[in-house]
């Protein structure tokens, strides 16, 4: 499976990572080496198995459903690019 | 005699216990040595202030008595780590200028125990490299040298800053972190120990996320007894990660009897790379020997799944990062991009990440997106995770059948120079990983230990594999190589 310049366009959209349309074809190139080294896993009888989902097969624990803390604004926004009145602020999300 | 950064934990924990030395000599010759080691890069922030005042701290706890074995001893913390109000940028220019309002739980235990941090350590951007060339921070460089010839080489990756900074004797030992070999690799480059503990031993809290369901953190030293003395104080059940394993953490250190007799040791046969160095082929072999000499019995073993390790990992790991890294946005912390007049949400999101993520990152957060899309899922995704219990599974039936450890080289050549690798393709790189991935993958314990010198004088290690939770017993095996190898070399003093 290789990619093309139109899938490597989508692809950087999904994951929105803003390439120059003449990075394209390189970008393409290279993630279309890192498939194709992934296609040895073809090779591989799967048939029956189920995929691994976690290292230890443990239940994972539960807690109590309950507040722990709060009451931390400053702190949460202590590090925001750009907060204002105590919200996190960006740029306009819908006309 | 020995210098006091030079010394070992246990070295330096006996004689602040006797009273020869204070932790603030200890913490001093340690900040020291990191203002005169500039030119190996791998301290990038550094927190005298803290480390003083935690040493002060420590010397009082001490001369109270009673004093856990790493109270008192000078660390590096990888970048990789959040610790309060320090710089915690995980090598990325998207982090730039975040500092957490909390601390991971893993710096925190140390803390807790009286270790004193001496700052963050380089490494690879978000640990997504072999060779400590994606750092935002520049590269990390490896005290090591082909003799007299000064070509800067790695000290591996992703943990390179902490590699670096324990074989020189910057810090008494630094934390790690390991996805794909991220301690084994770079310990295996410098001279050093490195352990992986079984995925769930240490909490993930606090540390940057990469690949969730391989992340762990481990310690990095200067020798065996070190890295069991280290470990202990790191791991422990965590209620803030889910996948922290509640079960009793065992004194590790007690575990090094250094009696193997009658153990089995696996030596797979899959791990004989077409191409592979006769001078790692001879060390596996002296290795080896080492091993059956000290009364361990040697088994030829099968992990037939083994070479489609790198491929499951390089499907597995790229797709968590995608969803793991999605968070960085510039909404909540580290970078946001310049906008345009009229740019939107979605503009802000693109460029804000096209500019704080480096060329790796990205190329693995486009993977990640890619193979988890839809119509792409089952064909990648599922498929190496399906293979991922395969290469699970492998290690299983040779543990059921009685093998003890499994001895493997730890990497596939010494130290490579800086900027090598440039125009090799990025698969190419990936192959530093092929010994030391299957570990994550199975989330088992891994331990790389050095054992001797290449014929231009670099350090070259071995990698002893373990059952699960039987840290103590591959530190045991690992303690008992260590002796027969007897590895004693230091990095020549360039810096």
């Amino acid at each position: 499976m290789s990619i093309d310049t139109d899938t490597a366009r989508k692809v950087a959209h999904l994951a929105r990572i803003a390439v120059k349309e003449e990075d394209l074809p390189a970008l393409a190139g290279e993630l279309s080496a890192v498939l194709a080294f992934m296609e040895e896993l073809n090779e591989v009888d799967v048939e029956g198995v189920e995929p691994m989902t976690s290292v230890t097969p443990m239940r994972l624990k539960r807690r109590p459903d309950v507040v722990t803390d709060g009451n931390i604004q400053k702190q949460i926004l202590s590090n925001a690019p750009d907060a204002r009145e105590g919200f996190f602020a960006v740029p306009k999300v819908v006309e | 005699m020995t210098k006091l950064n030079e010394l070992t934990i246990a070295a330096a924990r006996d004689a602040l216990r006797k009273g020869e030395v204070t932790s603030a000599e200890l913490t001093e010759a340690c900040l020291s040595a990191i203002e005169a080691a500039g030119a190996l890069n791998a301290f990038v922030h550094k927190t005298p202030e803290i480390a003083r005042e935690r040493a002060a701290a420590a010397d009082q706890r001490i001369k109270a008595g009673e004093a856990p074995a790493m109270c008192g001893i000078p660390v590096g913390i990888k970048d990789l780590f959040c610790t309060r109000d320090v710089p915690s940028q995980a090598a990325s220019n998207i982090l730039k200028g975040f500092r957490p309002e909390y601390e991971s739980t893993v710096s925190q235990q140390l803390a807790d125990a009286g270790a004193v941090m001496l700052g963050k350590l380089n490494m690879d951007e978000f640990a997504m490299g072999s060779s400590n060339e994606t750092s935002c921070y520049g590269n990390a460089v490896n005290p090591w040298r082909r003799g007299n010839d000064a070509t800067p080489l790695t000290p591996g990756g992703s943990s390179g800053g902490s590699a670096a900074a324990v074989a020189a004797d910057l810090c008494l030992a630094a934390t790690g972190t390991d996805t794909g070999g991220s301690i084994r690799q770079p310990a295996a480059f410098t001279g050093i120990t490195g352990i992986k503990p079984t995925y769930g031993r240490c909490s993930r809290w606090g540390i940057v996320a990469f690949a969730s369901s391989l992340d762990q953190a481990g310690p990095m030293t200067r020798d065996v007894r070190d890295a069991a003395i280290m470990l202990g104080a790191m791991c422990g059940h965590d209620p803030k990660d889910s996948t922290s394993a509640d079960i009793p953490v065992p004194d590790f250190e007690a575990a090094l009897t250094g009696d193997i007799r009658g153990k089995k040791i696996g030596i797979p046969r899959e791990y004989r790379m077409d191409g592979m160095p006769d001078e790692i082929e001879k060390l596996w072999a002296d290795g080896t020997r080492m091993m059956k000499d000290a009364g361990a019995e040697i088994v030829d073993i099968s992990l037939p799944h083994t070479k489609y390790a790198l491929p499951a990992y390089y499907v597995v790991a790229p797709a968590e990062a995608s969803s793991n890294l999605a968070r960085y946005d510039g909404v909540r912390y580290g970078h946001r991009a310049r906008l345009a007049q009229g740019d939107g949400i979605t503009e802000m999101y693109e460029k804000t990440r096209a500019e704080g993520f480096g060329h790796e990152v990205q190329r693995r957060v486009m993977i990640g997106t890619y193979v988890l899309s839809a119509g792409f899922y089952d064909a990648y995704y599922n498929r190496a995770r399906k293979v991922r219990a395969l290469i699970k599974r492998d290690f299983e039936t040779v543990f059921a059948e009685g093998i003890d450890a499994i001895l493997t080289p730890a990497t596939p050549s010494a130290a490579f120079g800086l900027g090598e690798m440039a125009e090799a393709d990025p698969v190419a790189m990936y192959l530093n990983d092929v010994f030391t991935v299957t570990v994550n993958l199975a989330g088992l314990p891994g331990i790389a230990v050095p054992v001797g010198l290449d014929r231009q004088g670099l350090p070259l290690g071995l990698q002893l594999i373990g059952r699960p939770w039987e840290e103590g017993d591959l530190l045991n095996h690992a303690h008992v190589l260590e002796r027969a190898a007897g590895f004693v070399s230091k990095p020549a003093k360039w810096w």
